[in-house]
């Protein structure tokens, strides 16, 4: 061995980088900031309370809608709107994806279909839906069902597919009855999908439901906010625009807790 | 309890897998089939317990008690839990489309836990046990149905050598206790000739039956020493048999 081997150097760490750790103060801290300048732009002048009102504008125009009762009547009129079409293209989008998975016929007619539907933005079928249902609740109901289905179908097919054979043979190797096979090992293997697929559509509903509205509505969170900017009523318009992304957030964590509950398995 | 394979050939799409197979396991007998890899062990398995149509042949099984629940029960190598069910509702899973009283049940349940070494996680799931404790619960889903026959599939190909061991140890008391007959499907040749009272060894695809070997010492008996060196020529002989073909098997899998 010749001398230099011969002594002891330690080690050098390269693991270094590429382990993320989220600091839990971090999303506190961009709020904040983000915040005190858009209060400081607005105090200083730096920017129109016109053109962008202050965080303490919204707060105030927020309080006032919510004490005159407006904004719980437009806050309503969108939750009924989101609440029927999401309930009923999730329940199409699932027996519809649940065919699909399951059944050969089904899968090929389905596939062909979706594919040629799914790329469609929903709210342009709006003009044809009022044509049909008429300019009331029917025809935006209608919008976000059909916006919704087609992730929810999505969703739930690809679940299906990907459900383990192996647990469908056990299954089947213990003379399961078919329907026991999908009420106990294809739904619950599928479910992970299924739910990830609720987080598209509830994304989607809301964005489908202040469209409809913005076109065709006198109540709700988008007519109110399409009012408030053709009034240039910019607090107004942003406390509508916070009200949107607190529903988004309630949305997201219904959905959370949801998962947290029925994937505690994970 | 026997089961009588006739004539079995299978053919998967252009690929002839398995190749007029004919055997009988009998009554309480354990029967180990090796072969190289793709041989169709594992495909036959599927045809006795009537999860595959054989392309020709019959499988029968005859002696059947009528109170048998589920006469061919499979063990599967990765085990086929599900992920959602604590151990009790895997083991419950394949009672629960019974005719059985709640009470009835939960006691088919215990007996297998029981007998399984399970009894303490009975509430655990599936993704806070080792591999051997996922095993032990498959072989304690299959014990629940009370059946005559296990086909096991590689049940301890995923384990590694230590619990592999104490598996072993554990299945070689539960086949002579519970007096059931088997049909053990494996890669390795010591669990072969530690578990089974014959082995079938396999030529490459498509399978076909090349020998059937006895091995003369009883089950409880293999560990012993003085059974180490005729244990050791038997393997001799099974690996002569199997060698060539393996090395063949393992070049065709890899121009695949």
């Amino acid at each position: 061995m010749s001398e230099a081997d011969a002594r002891l150097a330690p080690v050098r760490f390269r693991g270094r980088g590429f382990i993320i750790t989220p600091r839990w103060y971090g999303s506190l801290a961009a709020f904040v900031i983000i915040i005190a300048v858009w209060q400081a732009a607005g105090s200083f002048g730096w920017a129109s309370p016109l053109f962008l009102p202050s965080p303490l504008a919204i707060l105030r125009a927020l309080i006032a809608l919510t004490a005159s009762g407006e904004l719980a009547g437009h806050i309503a009129a969108s939750a009924v709107r989101i609440g029927v079409g999401w309930a009923l293209g999730t329940a199409a989008g699932l027996a519809v994806g649940l065919a699909m998975g399951l059944w050969g016929l089904a899968r090929s007619i389905g596939i062909s279909v979706v594919s040629a539907l799914f790329p469609i933005p929903k709210i342009a079928l709006l003009p044809l839906l009022i044509l049909w249902l008429g300019i009331g609740e029917p025809s935006k109901i209608a919008t976000i069902a059909l916006g919704v289905f087609f992730p929810t179908v999505i969703a739930t097919y690809s679940g299906v597919d990907s459900v383990p054979r192996t647990l469908i043979r056990m299954a089947q190797s213990f003379d399961l009855p078919f329907p026991a096979i999908v009420r106990k090992i294809v739904i619950p293997a599928a479910l992970p999908s299924i739910l990830s697929g609720f987080r598209i559509s509830a994304s989607i509903a809301l964005l489908l439901v202040v469209s409809a509205e913005m076109i065709g509505a006198d109540r709700g969170i988008g007519a109110f906010v399409l009012q408030a900017g053709n009034l240039m009523q910019t607090d107004q318009l942003l406390a509508g625009v916070v009200v949107l992304s607190v529903f988004g957030l309630i949305v997201a964590k219904v959905i959370g807790l949801l998962e947290a509950r029925l994937l505690a398995w994970r | 309890m026997t089961i009588v394979v006739e004539g079995v050939s299978h053919r998967f799409q252009n690929l002839d897998v398995l190749s007029d197979v004919s055997f009988t396991v009998g009554n309480n007998e354990v029967f180990a089939i090796v072969g190289p890899s793709g041989c169709g062990k594992s495909t036959l398995l599927s045809i006795i317990g009537g999860l595959i149509e054989p392309t020709a042949g019959h499988v029968h099984v005859g002696g059947l008690s009528r109170d048998a629940l589920n006469p061919l029960t499979f063990v599967f190598q990765d085990f086929a839990l599900l992920p959602w069910r604590s151990v009790a509702g895997n083991v419950r899973l394949p009672l629960e489309h019974r005719d059985l009283a709640p009470a009835e049940m939960q006691a088919f349940v215990a007996d297998a836990l029981q007998r399984t070494g399970l009894t303490d996680f009975a509430d655990a799931y599936p993704k806070q046990l080792s591999g051997g404790m996922r095993q032990r619960v498959g072989i304690a889903r299959a014990l629940a149905v009370k059946p005559p026959i296990l086909l096991m599939d590689e049940p301890l190909s995923a384990l590694d050598g230590q619990t592999r061991e104490i598996l072993m140890e554990d299945l070689s008391r539960l086949l002579t206790s519970t007096h059931l007959s088997a049909l053990y499907v494996t890669h390795n040749l010591d669990e072969a000739l530690r578990l089974a009272d014959r082995i079938a060894v396999f030529s490459r695809r498509p399978g076909a039956l090349r020998e059937i070997i006895e091995i003369p010492i009883p089950r409880g008996e293999r560990t012993h020493a003085g059974s180490v060196a005729e244990l050791a020529s038997l393997r001799d002989h099974l690996w002569s048999l199997i060698r060539n073909e393996a090395i063949e098997a393992e070049r065709e899998v890899a121009h695949v």
